[in-house]
C-alpha cells in the first residue's frame, strides 16, 4: 500500500510543523500556489511504520551477502557513519567562512593528501559528487589540456569495448567521438588494434585496470607508451581501484588522470542508489585544470590556516561541478574510513578482497562452473558464464541471479561486461568471512542441481521476495510514475 | 585488522584452495617493479575511539555560530524520525534496485518520491533525482536542448538573477557540447528579470529560458509573463524553484497559460542537513511529453508474474549502461539516501506542514527586514515580496562587516559579488543576501541587528 492510500483527510504529524499559520501579505495573489499539493495526510507513527516496513523489503549490506561485481560491497563502519554525523558537522553551511571551517576544512586537505599518495598523483579535488561526475571531470580536463595548448584537432576518445556504460557517454558529454577497441580472448586489451586507433585524433584513452573483466591488464606499461607517444592522455576508471589498493598506483602505471568511488573503496554506504562520490586526481600537467573548490593551506609557522581555492586561484580550471563542495559528507566518511585504515590498512584491502574472489573463484570452477578467464589470476572480482547451462538446460544467468535471492544473497551482477554471454560478475569484497563465501559457493552448486533436475524451478523464481518477477515490458508501455489520486 | 574477519586459520585453508603460498603470490600478473612502496604520506591507522575524540574536536570548531546565509542551503528543523528511519541499514546499505524482487522497499518508497515532487511542482512526471540543485540545471539545459524539436538552436537563455553558482556550474558543464549560454539582465531597482530586456530576444532562435523562483535575491518573479513570452518564441520554460517554497507560491505546473514544461531545483530543503553542502539532491520534474528526454533512473509501477503490484526501473533504453555513447546523459545514479530522508520528511509535514514552515520562514524574514530598516547607515535593497531571503546594503566594506559579525557568532549573509551580476554594473557593491528561516527566535533576530550595530560602529571611520 502507498503512503498516499494511508492518508484521510485532515490528519497529520502535528508535532513537526509551526503551530502558527503565519499571515502572508506581501505576495501578489496571482503569484500565490492555488492549489494544495497531495502530499501524505498521515500521522507520525503510520509514516514510522510504514517506512520501516519498507525497508524490510530491501537487501542490503547490513542483511545479506552481497558480491554485486564492479560495485565493492563491503562493510560500511558504523563508526564512520556516527562521526560524520556529528552536530557540529551536519550543522556548518557550506558558505559559512573560513573562520568557522577549520575542522572541515582540515579533514577535506587531509583526504587530498591521502588520496593523492595512494594514487600516486600529484593533485586532488573531491568535488564530483559520483563516479559518472569524476569521470566528466576527468575527460574535460583531458580536453582543457589540449585545448590550452592550442591543440583542437583531437577529436576521439578511446574507450575498450568491456568499459563501463558511463565511459563513452562521458565522452560525448565533453564534446568528443568515441572509437571503441577490442579486448583478446584473454581479457587483456588488444594492443595491435590499439596501435592502428591512435593519431594526431587521439585525445586520450578511458581504460579500468584491473578491467571489468576482472583481470589485471598487463599490458599496461605498453598502452601507456602508444598512447602518450600519439600525443594522448590517458584516463583511469577507478571503478576497481579496490584491487589493488596499496599495491600499485595509478600514477606509476603511467595514467595521467583517474576518478575514484569513494563509495566503493573507501567504504561509504551506497545509500538504495547514492550518493557517492568521485574525486578526481591528476599528474603535474593537469593541475591547473582540477575542478573547484579544493582545499589548500596557508602554512605561516604555527598552526596551519586551510582555505579554499577557486577560480581566482586556479584560473584554467574547468570549474565548478556542484552548487558547493560536492557530497561533502560522504567526503567525511571516507576520510574517516582512511583513518581507520593508516598506512597499513590500504594493502590489506586489495589483499584480500583478492584472497576471498581467488578462493571463489577456484571453489565455483570445482562445483563445474565456467570461468570466463581460466588461465588467470581473479582480481577483486572474477566473472564466471553460464552459456553452457543456458544452451544445456535453458537456465540463464539471469534465472541463477534470481534463484540466489531465495536463498539470502543478492545476486552477482548479470550481463556485464558485455562481450561474455550469460556472465555473473561476482566481487565478494574484504570484508566477508570464509563462511559466507562457503556459503554462497554451496548455494550456487544447489541451484545448478536444481537446473539439472527441475529447470522450471529456477526460471520460475524467486519465489521468497515480496514479489515475484516482475512485467518490465508493462512498466514501460503502460508509463505509471506518479501516483494520481 | 579493521573490518576483516579472516583468521590465519582462514588464510591458509584459502591459499590451498588456491594452490598458492602466499597473498602476495595472488598480484603475480603485476610486474614487480610497478609495486607501490609504503605510502608514507597516509596516517598510521587509530582506533575508533580516537577518531572520536579527534573528530569531535573538529566538529565543534565549526559549530556554534547564529547562520543567517542561505544561497541555496537553508537551515530548518528536521523531524528526529526522518533520518532515525531514514539510516536503517536497510536503506543506507543497499545499492541500486537492479533485483527489483530483493529491492522493493528503495523502489516504493522512490515512486513516492516521485509522486510527492509532481504534487509539489504541478507537473507530471519526475525522475528518481540527480546529484545536486546546479547539475541538475545543467541536465535541464541539456534535456531542453534535446526535447525543444521547434528549436535547431543548441542556445539557452537564463535569467542574470540565477544562483550565480548554478550558473557557474551549468557553463563548466555543457560548454564543451558547443551550447552557448545567454545572460538575460534584471532589474536593479526590483532585483527581478527586465521584461523589456527580452524583447532585444524575440525572433532569435533559443531552445529554453531558465527562470529561478524565488530568485537568487530572493525576490519573486513575473514567472506567468515569463512562461508565455517563452512558450510565444517556441523556447521551453525551465523553472529552477525552492519546493518549500513551491507550496506557498505558484508552483511551475501553474505558470502562465499552459505552466512551465521543467522544473528542477535543490532538494535540501526537504529534510537534508546543511552539512557542509551535501549529499544534497537535485530533482527534476517535466510534462509527461517530454519523459523520454528525461535523464537519470525512473520508477514505475507494474505487476509481477502474479499479477501482483510491484515497483521497477523502467524507460532504462534512455541510460548510458544500455546506450552508451547515445544516453540521454552519463549519469548511472541518484541520491538515494537523501531522498529517502526527503520523502519521510515530506510524508511527516504534508502539504500543511511544509507550508506552515514557508510562511514562518517569509514572516521570520519580513519581521528582519523590519528590524533593519531602523538601523541606520544600512539599506533593505530588496522591494516588494521576498520569500526568505532578501539584499541588504551596507555603509562599509561588507567583507569586514561579515567578518566583524561573524566574531561575534553571527554568519550575517551571503556577500554579492559583482563580477557575478554584470548587468547591475556596481550597484551591488557591499550588498549581502540575508535569510532568516524558521528555525530563527525572536531573539535571534534581534542578535542579528546588534551585531550588525557592534560591527558597523567598530568600523566607523575605516574607508570602503
Amino acid at each position: 500500500m502507498l503512503i498516499f492510500e494511508r492518508g484521510v483527510t485532515g490528519r497529520n504529524a502535528t508535532a513537526q510543523a509551526p503551530l502558527v499559520k503565519a499571515e502572508v501579505t506581501s505576495i501578489p495573489a496571482e503569484l500565490m500556489r492555488k492549489s494544495k499539493a497531495k502530499l501524505p495526510e498521515v500521522s507520525e507513527l503510520q509514516v514510522v511504520r510504514h517506512y520501516t516496513n519498507l525497508s524490510r523489503k530491501n537487501f542490503s549490506i547490513d542483511t545479506q551477502f552481497y558480491p554485486l561485481g564492479s560495485c565493492t560491497m563491503k562493510y560500511n563502519p558504523r563508526g564512520a557513519h556516527k562521526v560524520a554525523s556529528l552536530p557540529g558537522f551536519l550543522s556548518r553551511h557550506p558558505l559559512a567562512p573560513e573562520s568557522h571551517s577549520q575542522g572541515y576544512l582540515t579533514c577535506v586537505y587531509e583526504l587530498q593528501e591521502i588520496l593523492k599518495e595512494v594514487t600516486g598523483m600529484a593533485g586532488v579535488s573531491l568535488s564530483p559528487m559520483a563516479g559518472a561526475q569524476g569521470e566528466f571531470a576527468g575527460v574535460a580536463m583531458i580536453k582543457a589540456y589540449h585545448d590550452k595548448r592550442g591543440d583542437h584537432e583531437r577529436c576521439e576518445i578511446i574507450v575498450p569495448i568491456a568499459a563501463h556504460g558511463t565511459n563513452p557517454a562521458t565522452a560525448v558529454m565533453c564534446g568528443y567521438k568515441v572509437k571503441e577497441i577490442p579486448v583478446l580472448n584473454d581479457g587483456d586489451v588488444d594492443v595491435e588494434a590499439l596501435k592502428e586507433a591512435v593519431g594526431p585524433q587521439t585525445a586520450g584513452i578511458m581504460m579500468t585496470n584491473p578491467s571489468t573483466c576482472g583481470v589485471f591488464e598487463r599490458q599496461i606499461e605498453v598502452i601507456a607508451k602508444v598512447v602518450h607517444d600519439a600525443g594522448g592522455l590517458l584516463y583511469y576508471d577507478g571503478a576497481n581501484l579496490n584491487a589493488i589498493l596499496g599495491k600499485v598506483r595509478p600514477g606509476d602505471m603511467g595514467f595521467d588522470v583517474l576518478h575514484m568511488n569513494l563509495h566503493k573503496t573507501f567504504a561509504t554506504p551506497h545509500g538504495g542508489g547514492g550518493p557517492g562520490s568521485g574525486p578526481v586526481a591528476v599528474g603535474e600537467r593537469l593541475l591547473p585544470y582540477l575542478p573547484t573548490p579544493i582545499a589548500g593551506i596557508e602554512d605561516a609557522g604555527g598552526e596551519p590556516d586551510y582555505c579554499w581555492l577557486g577560480q581566482e586561484a586556479l584560473p584554467d580550471s574547468i570549474g565548478r561541478l556542484s552548487a558547493f563542495m560536492g557530497n561533502a559528507g560522504i567526503i567525511l566518511r571516507a576520510y574517516i574510513y582512511a583513518l581507520f585504515l593508516g598506512r597499513d590498512g590500504m594493502h590489506r584491502v586489495s589483499e584480500f578482497s583478492t584472497l576471498n574472489a581467488n578462493y571463489m573463484a577456484k571453489k565455483l570452477s570445482d562445483a563445474g562452473f565456467d570461468l570466463a578467464y581460466d588461465d588467470r589470476r581473479a582480481t577483486h572480482e572474477f566473472i564466471i558464464t553460464m552459456s553452457k547451462q543456458a544452451k544445456e538446460l535453458g537456465v540463464t544467468a539471469m534465472d541463477f541471479a534470481k534463484r540466489l535471492l531465495d536463498y539470502g544473497y543478492h545476486a552477482p551482477t548479470t550481463y556485464f561486461p558485455l562481450l561474455v554471454p550469460e556472465c555473473l560478475l561476482i566481487e565478494p569484497t574484504e570484508t566477508e568471512s570464509i563462511d559466507e563465501l562457503d556459503g554462497f559457493v554451496e548455494a550456487m552448486t544447489q541451484i545448478l542441481k536444481e537446473a539439472e533436475s527441475s529447470a522450471d524451478l529456477v526460471k520460475g523464481a524467486p519465489y521468497s521476495q515480496p514479489v515475484k518477477r516482475l512485467d518490465d515490458v508493462k512498466a514501460a508501455r503502460e508509463l505509471d510514475v506518479a501516483y494520481k489520486a | 585488522m579493521p573490518f576483516i574477519p579472516h583468521t590465519e586459520d582462514d588464510i591458509r585453508k584459502m591459499l590451498e584452495t588456491i594452490g598458492a603460498q602466499s597473498i602476495d603470490q595472488l598480484f603475480d600478473e603485476i610486474p614487480s617493479h610497478l609495486r607501490a612502496g609504503s605510502l608514507d604520506a597516509v596516517p598510521s591507522a587509530r582506533s575508533e575511539m580516537e577518531i572520536t575524540r579527534l573528530l569531535s574536536e573538529r566538529a565543534q570548531q565549526d559549530s556554534g555560530a547564529l547562520c543567517f546565509i542561505g544561497a541555496g542551503a537553508y537551515e530548518h528543523h528536521i523531524p528526529a524520525a526522518v533520518w532515525d528511519v531514514a539510516t536503517r541499514g536497510e536503506f543506507m546499505t543497499a545499492y541500486t534496485p537492479y533485483q527489483a524482487e530483493a529491492s522493493q522497499g528503495t523502489l516504493q518508497l522512490v515512486y513516492e518520491f516521485q509522486s510527492m515532487m509532481t504534487a509539489i511542482t504541478g507537473l507530471d512526471v519526475s525522475n528518481a533525482s540527480l546529484y545536486d540543485g546546479a547539475s541538475g540545471m545543467a541536465e535541464a539545459v541539456l534535456m531542453a536542448i534535446r526535447a525543444n524539436r521547434k528549436s535547431k538552436s543548441k542556445r539557452v537563455l537564463i535569467a542574470g538573477t540565477v544562483h550565480p553558482l548554478y550558473r557557474d556550474t551549468v557553463k563548466s558543464i555543457v560548454t564543451n557540447q558547443q551550447i552557448e549560454l545567454v545572460e538575460v539582465a534584471f532589474d536593479t531597482s526590483t532585483l527581478v528579470t527586465d521584461l523589456s530586456a527580452l524583447s532585444a530576444f524575440e525572433g532569435e532562435d533559443f531552445a529554453a529560458l531558465v527562470i529561478a523562483q524565488p530568485n537568487f535575491f530572493g525576490s519573486l518573479e513575473d514567472v506567468h509573463c515569463l512562461t508565455d513570452w517563452a512558450h510565444a518564441q517556441g523556447m521551453l520554460a525551465i523553472g529552477v524553484i525552492n519546493p518549500m517554497a513551491a507550496t506557498l507560491i505558484s508552483p511551475p505546473g501553474e505558470w502562465g497559460e499552459n505552466g512551465a514544461d521543467i522544473a528542477v531545483g535543490e532538494g535540501q530543503p526537504l529534510g537534508i542537513p546543511l552539512a557542509s553542502g551535501g549529499p544534497y539532491f537535485g530533482f527534476i520534474c517535466c510534462k509527461q511529453k517530454l519523459v523520454r528526454q528525461m535523464p537519470g533512473r525512473i520508477i514505475g509501477r507494474t505487476v509481477d508474474l502474479d499479477g501482483k503490484e510491484g515497483f521497477t526501473l523502467t524507460l532504462q533504453a534512455r541510460e548510458q549502461h544500455i546506450r552508451r555513447s547515445k544516453a540521454t546523459s552519463n549519469i548511472c545514479t541518484n541520491q538515494g539516501l537523501a531522498v529517502t530522508a526527503a520523502t519521510i520528511h515530506m510524508s511527516l509535514l504534508g502539504h500543511e506542514g511544509i507550508e506552515r514552515v514557508a510562511r514562518a520562514c517569509y514572516a521570520n524574514t519580513h519581521r528582519l527586514i523590519g528590524l533593519l530598516s531602523a538601523v541606520s547607515g544600512v539599506e533593505v535593497v530588496s522591494q516588494g515580496a521576498c520569500f526568505h531571503e532578501f539584499v541588504l546594503r551596507v555603509p562599509v566594506s561588507s567583507r569586514l562587516v561579515l567578518e566583524h559579525m561573524a566574531r561575534q557568532g553571527v554568519l550575517a549573509g551571503y556577500e554579492l559579488s559583482p563580477a557575478d551580476f554584470t548587468s547591475s554594473g556596481s550597484y551591488l557593491n557591499n550588498c549581502i543576501v540575508v535569510c532568516a528561516t524558521e528555525t530563527k527566535t525572536e531573539q535571534d533576530l534581534n542578535d542579528y541587528v546588534s551585531a550588525l550595530e557592534v560591527s558597523l560602529k567598530e568600523l566607523e571611520g575605516v574607508e570602503c
